[in-house]
């Protein structure tokens, strides 16, 4: 679900690409290079569209098949990009048996978009994650760096209303 | 000398409640008042009451201070730090039950743990490593490298029973005497903390609480099994701890604790730190190191296991988190004082993170035998808002669900396995009436069908058709046979799956079905979620005798499913998708599901 075809058209810059040369420059040597390279990489582009992929590829001199499967692999490597407000619901085992499913779901319909999207608008983006390690204050829901704990489904509107433009 | 400590709670869970500005707050504040020689700041890790959080603790009193915000530590600082005056209603509630205030160590839930692993988290400032040294620390290694030979450090681990806290429970002294017996030549130790389990914190505890035990407990393993190199893979959605352990290898780099020739003797070793990237398979030992090597992290078959053909190729140690920790505390301590707590055949202490549906909601620490009941009764505070106990879940997805009748189950390997459930990484979740145990089940087969590699059909194809039949149910077109296929499907997926994640994957479906099985039956026979979770088996109605036209609900609901006049009763239609907006906002409680 995170990992479904982005919608949005790659607007990279060249300096971003230089950024991204010189990374892979720097790791290309290093054994088990391409997991760090994908992280770097993810925090220049804010996610990794096939662009960014092929050219790490090319940079490693691997099959663009092989990172693609590295990249679906793993759940923090993403194909979409993120909104300008990252809304991510902690549906952790804590959190779940304490209705974060219907707070996930609420957000489903306040933002109009399933969790792994970015609104067309690019402000917000929705994911639900596993455990954040705030146990204690579940349910928990991030914005951003923001942490939420201890709400409810009736809460949302509230928080959400923060977040505007 | 200080007269005073303020400790401050900088776990995740504080530190989300912004502790971290208390503490700039009242070291500014003893400055100002020129109290700084006289009452130290300490920055803490974890102090296991979460749900309690942001926490501080004022020493010599032992006063604990709980839900702490900003206009709480300034009262703290005006009353308790200048006046000596404690502040009654910032008490935490249960130190205050026999009339006095009493020392934090002797409320429930503190009183029954015994704290091995969690030896300093909590006690130490995790970002100074004076302050780990100044409680003993580094010395069990400094005792190692120059006062035993490996083969006796393997001898004390075996001695003192320690099996592995990762789940498997497979004894470590063994694990480390199979690594040692390879050739000399390039050997690796690794450190697991990935903490795949999604709702347990105990291994990110550790490595914010208290970073350097897990250093000099894998610099000791790497002496006693002769590597010289170290990786620990650690999950990137946990950035604290990641920064507080790159900050302590740092600190332990620049001491002479890691590198050349450590303390003098001619031991070498150093190590990575490599961030995992969100995938529950990567926490089973074989496709971690494959994700190490930069790979898509499958596991392989074993054998060869890894501690033979390990990392790279070579052989390897791999730990868990809590197991390393209570490593330095068995070299100081020994073995026969370790082996003296616990039960026949699990010895020592189990960290659990206690979540869910539970009063004190954290992380505590227990001797092994204790049992599930004095964990929830005594140490947890019971449930909440005076509901009902219905089940307690260790194990993750990987374990079971245990029923009120086996409360009384010792905590320990083969009795949590004979229950049905595992003891796994130490996640414990409490449930209550309204948790629907087939709603559970397919919570965690949800998770494993998105987190299964793929790579063997009995896993990948199997948990998907066991979540397609718990969805059906949970749906209301569920049927008897269906109740038959989830048993012999579990068994077939149980039997051949490649690696322990499908081999359990079938747990939390078997389990929920032997001890709940009316809770099944009800769903399918009689279209009814008994705890009133499952969407499709409710209906929303408004109360006639308590709607008073208010039209609020008709006003919010998102696809207009209800109609009425105002000062009219309202009613809802099949329109409804029931969100559970209208119950929120009906401020009469006119509207049920049922
Ligand atoms: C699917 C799966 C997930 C696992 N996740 C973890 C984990 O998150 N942390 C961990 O320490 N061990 C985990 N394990 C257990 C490891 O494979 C391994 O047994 C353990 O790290 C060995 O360390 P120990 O002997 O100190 O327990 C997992 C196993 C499986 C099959
Ligand atoms: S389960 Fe949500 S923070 Fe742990």
């Amino acid at each position: 679900m995170e990992n479904s075809k982005t919608k949005n058209p790659f607007q990279g810059t060249k300096e971003q690409e230089n950024e991204l040369m010189k990374l892979i420059e720097a790791n290309k040597n290093e054994p088990g290079a391409l997991m760090p390279l994908l992280q770097g990489a993810q925090d220049i582009y804010g996610y990794l569209p096939i662009e960014v992929q092929t050219m790490i590829a090319k940079g490693l001199d691997k099959p663009l098949e092989e990172v693609y499967g590295v990249v679906t692999f793993y759940s923090q490597f993403s194909l979409n990009p993120k909104g300008k407000y990252k809304v991510s619901v902690c549906l952790g085992t804590a959190c779940y048996v304490k209705a974060a499913g219907e707070i996930f779901e609420r957000l489903e319909r306040l933002l109009g978009i399933k969790g792994g999207e970015c609104t067309e608008d690019g402000l917000y983006s929705l994911d639900a994650c596993r455990c954040v390690g705030a146990c204690g204050l579940a349910p928990v829901v991030l914005v951003n760096e923001d942490v939420y704990g201890r709400i409810g489904p009736e809460d949302i509107d509230e928080i959400m209303a923060k977040y505007k433009e | 000398m200080y007269r005073s400590h303020i400790l401050v709670c900088a776990g995740t869970n504080c530190h989300s409640g912004k502790s971290d500005k208390f503490i700039e707050y009242l070291d500014e504040k003893l400055l100002e008042h020129k109290l700084n020689e006289e009452v130290k700041v300490v920055k803490t890790g974890c102090f296991g009451l979460c749900a309690f959080g942001p926490v501080v603790v004022v020493y010599p009193e032992g006063i604990f201070y709980q839900m702490v915000d900003q206009a709480g530590i300034e009262r703290i600082f005006a009353e308790h730090v200048l006046k000596g005056r404690i502040v009654d209603d910032l008490v935490y509630e249960e130190s205050k039950k026999h009339g006095v205030i009493e020392p934090f160590e002797q409320t429930d839930f503190f009183r029954k743990q015994v704290r091995v692993a969690l030896h300093n988290c909590g006690v130490i400032d995790p970002e100074d490593i004076n302050e780990y040294i100044a409680v003993d620390g580094y010395q069990a290694l400094a005792k190692v490298l120059t006062t035993m030979t490996p083969q006796q450090v393997i001898d004390e681990i075996k001695a003192s029973g320690l099996r592995g806290r990762g789940g498997a429970g497979f004894p470590t002294g063994l694990k480390w005497s199979f690594a040692a017996a390879e050739p000399a030549g390039k050997k690796y130790i690794c450190c697991n903390a990935d903490e795949g389990d999604p709702g347990a914190f105990m291994d990110r505890s550790v490595l914010e609480g208290d970073p350097h035990v897990l250093i000099e407990a894998m610099a000791i393993a790497a002496y006693a099994v002769g590597a010289d190199e170290g990786y620990k893979y650690v999950r990137a959605e946990y950035p604290l701890a990641v920064q507080r352990f790159q900050k302590a290898l740092d600190d332990a780099r620049a001491m002479g604790f890691l590198g050349e020739n450590i303390l003098g003797t001619g031991f070498s070793f150093d190590m990575h730190v490599k961030l995992g990237a969100g995938a529950f398979v990567c926490g089973e030992e074989t496709a971690l190191l494959t994700s190490i090597e930069g790979n898509r992290g499958e596991p392989r078959p074993r054998p060869p296991f890894p501690a033979v053909k390990g990392l790279f190729g070579k052989p390897t140690v791999l730990n868990n988190v809590e197991t390393l920790a209570n490593i330095p505390r068995i070299i100081m301590e020994g073995a026969d004082w370790f082996a003296g707590m616990g039960t026949e055949t699990s010895k020592g202490t189990k960290v659990f993170a206690l979540g869910g549906n539970i009063v004190n909601v954290g992380l505590v620490e227990v001797p092994m035998g204790i049992t599930l009941r004095e964990i929830v009764e005594e140490i947890g505070g019971g449930i909440p808002s005076g509901k009902k106990f219905k089940a307690a879940q260790t194990g993750g997805p990987s374990g079971g669900c245990i029923p009120a009748k086996l409360l009384d189950t010792g905590i320990d390997y083969e009795s949590l396995a004979q229950v049905g459930s595992m003891m796994g990484s130490g996640g414990l979740i409490v449930m209550d009436e309204d948790s629907c145990m087939v709603d559970i089940a397919k919570f965690y087969l949800d998770f494993t069908v998105d987190e299964s590699c793929g790579k063997c059909a009995p896993c990948r194809i199997g948990t998907k058709q066991l979540l397609e039949i718990l969805e059906k149910i949970t749906q209301g077109q569920g049927v008897m046979e269906d109740l038959d296929t989830l048993k012999t499907l579990s068994t077939h997926i149980m039997e051949n799956s490649l690696c322990a994640l499908g081999q359990t994957a079938p747990n939390p479906v078997a389990s929920t079905l032997e001890y709940f099985w009316d809770e099944y039956v009800e769903h399918v026979v009689n279209k009814k979620c008994p705890a009133g979770m499952c969407k499709d088996l409710l209906t929303y109605t408004i109360l006639p005798d308590k709607c008073i036209g208010c039209t609020i609900c008709a006003r919010v609901c998102p696809v207009n499913a209800i109609s009425g006049k105002v000062k009219e009763i309202h009613t809802i239609d099949e329109k409804c998708i029931k969100c559970g907006v209208c119950v929120d906002k009906c401020k009469f409680d006119a509207i049920i599901k049922v």
